[in-house]
């Protein structure tokens, strides 16, 4: 009797402790995604209004499109290449903190300076671009000058590189911060160790530094991969209107009131996206990282 | 041709990490191919620093550092031939026992089938083939202590050089992996150097004890000579087991000389090691500590005593084989005898007790 009591206080007290991230979550997160699932089986009349059935005939409609599979195509070049840079320059500028500046003080406020891109707007950082990547811009203006070029380049705005260009220059700071967060608690001892027995710098790299940042590049990338897999404002800005990816697909969707369609594409992007980060977390280990 | 002696020279070697304050401050030393050397001294004594100057991963300010007859002031640890084992040992934790100990030849591009029978014969060696396939997070720490210890010794190195190796451990595994450290030193032949803080494990293990302070050396010898003969105060308190009592010079008498004390006639000591004292010098003086007997007052000296301090028993500690009684024999410094535990339950003395503490005169020693 006694102990079924206490046994009752316990879990009350559990639910008192998890009811904050309940109330974000419930609202903001659950809610949502289950009106779009519901919205993806609706019928609609063309006009925006949904009636409510069990159809699947808008994931019909998206798996059998030729563009969903060309808007995939896209969206994953966009998320390689952007994944690609910002690895190797977050992987770099983080092992360049942990390991080469030795003043701690240093390395906070280089760390705090790699922040700086955000205390502006993501519209701001976008246009920012537009007078050096111009066709009047800094580069074409210097290329020209020194003769290297005779007609502007054309392909440095409004194009796909311009689109991976914004994305890196977005979204590499996400890769910094747990790289940053990993490697520093590698022991500098075992460095030493590691030099010790005889490595070189690519050694310590390749077989010390890599497989212990894993739970850092693993969380980078979890984050790049959903941002960028996520948007499609940048793809629009920078791309000119000439690349879409599969959000701006379901943003016309959208915009031309095919809410049951929109909302399956939503889904389907969600689900691929849920595949993609538990393949993550089955190759490494994130606990170790969050619990260590 | 490279040469495989061990032996180690340290001329002048100074280091600064500021360039104000040597850590290190000038240290001669020589070490015998195949010593086992233990540096001793408290935190911060620079201890480290010299051990860390030999493996190649902190470069003097001055001086030389030569081994084996080869300046190596400059050199990478694997151009000196030097391994270092780190204190909580630095194993990598995302490598198994066997990739930990084979990693130095990895690195050095050995063929992987090559490496592997390296390690597993290492493995062996320090009695790890069970737990060839864990991680070192899995091991006990007498565990992690050998694959360290194996991992420093696979390169077959000339010096092995240990940084507080068995700090990491409690007590009883400390005295086990202690003679296991001596007896991997004898099985591979080659120079140990051994930083420690502790007194028992330097005088265990060493062939060779430096006793080190602020930098410097303040003495170097063999473990029983440090132990037995301290050249200064210093030496005498940190090493432990001796009395140090000071006072002024009343006479000089040929072979020995008087020193004022609480005793009514002074005490007796023998002039040897300190050839020159005279009336009015400042003197230290070491009795050890097992040397002294107590004697109830009135009772007579045992042979060869002369001098008697009367004393108060403060406190008494049973600690097994002997009994350590602490004395108010001297105003300012602890006075302890250590009784053999028999003598001592013969006729026990309690807290308070007022006793007489007497030494062979020919056991004091003077001090520098």
């Amino acid at each position: 009797m006694q102990s079924s009591q206490t046994l009752s206080r316990a879990n009350l007290a559990g639910w008192l402790y998890v009811s904050p991230l309940v109330l974000v979550l419930v609202p903001f997160f659950v809610a949502p995604i289950l009106v779009v699932l519901a919205a993806s089986f609706f019928a609609t009349d063309g006009f925006g209004g949904l009636t409510p059935d069990f159809t699947l005939a808008s994931y019909i409609d998206v798996l059998h499109s030729a563009l969903t599979l060309k808007l995939y195509l896209a969206t994953i070049k966009f998320t390689v290449l952007t994944w690609i840079f910002t690895l190797i320059i977050g992987f770099f500028v983080a092992y360049f903190l942990v390991f080469h500046v030795r003043n701690q003080l240093l390395a906070i406020g280089l760390f705090l300076l790699c922040t700086v891109p955000f205390w502006t707007s993501n519209i701001i950082r976008m246009i920012s671009w537009i007078p050096l990547l111009g066709k009047e811009g800094l580069i074409n203006q210097a290329l020209l000058a020194l003769g290297m070029i005779r007609q502007p380049l054309e392909v440095l705005l409004f194009s796909d590189l311009a689109v991976v260009i914004a994305y890196v220059h977005q979204l590499t700071i996400f890769m910094i911060v747990p790289i940053f967060n990993s490697m520093a608690r590698i022991d500098k001892k075992l460095i030493e160790a590691a030099i010790d027995a005889g490595a070189s710098r690519f050694d310590i790299m390749r077989l010390i530094v890599v497989p212990m940042s894993k739970s850092g590049i693993a969380l980078g990338t979890i984050f790049v991969v959903s941002i960028v897999m996520g948007d499609f404002f940048v793809v629009k800005v920078m791309s000119g209107g000439g690349s879409a990816s599969v959000v701006s697909a379901f943003y016309e969707d959208v915009g031309v009131l095919q809410y049951p369609t929109a909302a399956a594409s939503a889904v389907l992007l969600t689900l691929a996206l849920v595949a993609i980060v538990s393949l993550i977390l089955r190759t490494v280990d994130i606990r170790q990282e969050i619990t260590r | 041709m490279k040469s495989d002696r061990g032996d180690i020279e340290l001329a002048g070697v100074c280091k600064s990490f500021d360039g104000v304050t040597n850590v290190v401050d000038g240290v001669n030393l020589k070490i015998a191919d195949g010593a086992y050397c233990c540096f001793i001294g408290p935190s911060g004594c620079g201890k480290t620093t010299i051990l860390r100057m030999i493996a190649g991963h902190e470069d003097p300010s001055a001086g030389e550092i030569v081994i084996g007859g080869q300046n190596v002031v400059g050199l990478a640890p694997v151009q000196r031939r030097t391994a270092m084992m780190f204190q909580s040992y630095a194993l990598f934790p995302h490598l198994t026992v066997r990739e930990n100990i084979a990693f130095a030849l990895r690195v050095r591009g050995m063929s992987k089938a090559d490496r592997l029978r390296a390690a597993d014969a290492m493995i062996e060696k320090v009695r790890l083939t069970q737990f060839a396939d864990r991680l070192p997070a899995q091991l006990s720490g007498g565990q992690q202590q050998r694959v360290a210890l194996a991992r420093a010794a696979i390169t077959e190195p000339r010096v092995l050089l240990l940084d507080e190796p068995l700090s990491a451990l409690d007590e009883q595994l400390r005295v086990q992996m202690r003679q296991e450290l001596r007896r991997m030193q004898q099985e591979l032949g080659i120079t140990f150097i051994h930083v420690t803080h502790t007194q028992l494990e330097a005088i265990a293990l060493a062939d060779l004890v430096v006793v080190m302070e602020q930098g410097k050396i303040k003495q170097a010898g063999a473990a029983r000579d440090v132990y037995a003969h301290p050249h200064d105060r210093y030496v005498a308190e940190f090493m432990g087991g001796q009395n140090v009592l000071s006072g002024r010079v009343e006479k000089v008498n040929g072979s020995s000389f008087t020193l004022a004390q609480a005793a009514p006639d002074g005490i007796e000591v023998p002039l040897q090691r300190r050839p020159s004292v005279s009336v009015g010098d400042k003197v230290d003086i070491a009795v050890r500590r097992d040397d002294v007997a107590l004697v109830r007052p009135g009772r007579e000296l045992p042979p060869g005593c002369t001098n008697s301090l009367p004393s108060r028993v403060l406190a008494i500690e049973y600690q097994g084989y002997f009994v350590k009684v602490m004395l108010d024999t001297v105003p300012d410094d602890a006075f302890v005898a250590y009784v053999p535990e028999k003598t001592f339950f013969a006729d026990p003395f309690t807290v308070g007790d007022v006793v007489l503490a007497t030494w062979a005169t020919g056991s004091a020693l003077p001090l520098a």
